[in-house]
């Protein structure tokens, strides 16, 4: 949370001066009126409005201020969208030389990643996740991932052998384990220590 | 490539005002070495070196104008 107070001759004007100085807009912030004016005669026993302004700090933002000069420094032009989700920001790049930030099997990505979720904790009091996305990289790998999943699961469900994936992020982890928790036949669990913990897909037994 | 670790290294610590980086050359490579305030160390390294292995993943993706490689080096 930042804060900031300002005096002016009116309750707008320091509001306006307040607003500028924490670079956000009146939607975003809290306002409390300290004092209000008094005009006072021929300037005697006038008193200036002093008002503070305070914001919860808001992760899309921190998340582009920490980005942004990253991208433009390696040659990147990009433009951003933001998607606010339940729990996690999607924030997705597209643009000129965009991708060779994704890196072999993302792993420039994920540790872009991994900094801007640093870079958000600490200056936030509420941490929301940030899924970053490179020229609908993450989106791709999604639908790549789950239909790995179930040609696997088909796999274990017809030879009866386990099957082990090879080791990926949480977040890729996940996405196999979601895509087969309603499956009647398998069932998923992840084996080692990260980074190299890695799902492994079994017949359920009864 | 030098502010970008400044700019990385500035949103991970406590004490932002305390990071330095300086350049030096070796023949193939610019080596970037990185200060913090001792109790920052930590920050910039990370859990068995996550931080630090993740600000050379990016700067991977970078080449001087001469061809020549960056290292990080935290100090």
């Amino acid at each position: 949370m930042r804060s900031a107070e300002k005096t002016a001759k009116t309750v707008r004007e320091a509001l306006d001066l307040a607003l500028a100085e924490l670079g956000i807009g009146l939607e975003d912030a809290e306002y409390e009126i300290l004092e209000m004016p008094k005009s006072g005669i021929w300037g005697l026993g006038s008193k200036e409005a002093r008002v503070r302004v305070t914001t919860e700090e808001n992760a899309a933002r921190v998340a582009i201020a920490f980005l942004e000069p990253v991208l433009a420094k390696l040659g990147a032009k990009a433009t951003c969208a933001v998607e606010e989700k339940e729990d996690f920001f999607w924030i997705s790049y597209v643009g000129e030389n965009m991708g060779r930030v994704i890196g072999r099997r993302g792993e420039t990505l994920n540790a872009l990643q991994y900094l801007v979720n640093l870079a958000v904790g600490k200056n936030l009091t509420k941490k929301p996740r940030i899924i970053l996305d490179v020229e609908g990289y993450r989106q791709s790998r999604t639908e790549t991932l789950a239909a790995l999943a179930k040609k696997v699961a088909n796999k274990v469900k017809r030879t009866g052998r386990d099957v082990m994936l090879e080791p990926m992020s949480p977040y890729e982890r996940r996405i196999i384990h979601m895509t087969l928790q309603e499956d009647a036949f398998v069932q998923t669990l992840s084996q080692g220590e990260e980074p190299a913990r890695r799902v492994v897909i079994t017949k359920k037994r009864y | 490539m030098k502010e970008i670790v400044e700019h990385i290294a500035r949103s991970l610590v406590d004490n932002p005002d305390a990071v330095k980086v300086i350049e030096t050359e070796t023949d193939d490579a610019i080596v970037l070495r990185l200060y913090t305030a001792p109790e920052d160390v930590g920050k910039v390294i990370g859990k068995q070196g996550r931080v630090a292995k993740s600000i050379r993943m990016v700067l991977k993706l970078a080449t001087a104008p001469d061809g020549r490689k960056y290292t990080l080096e935290i100090e």
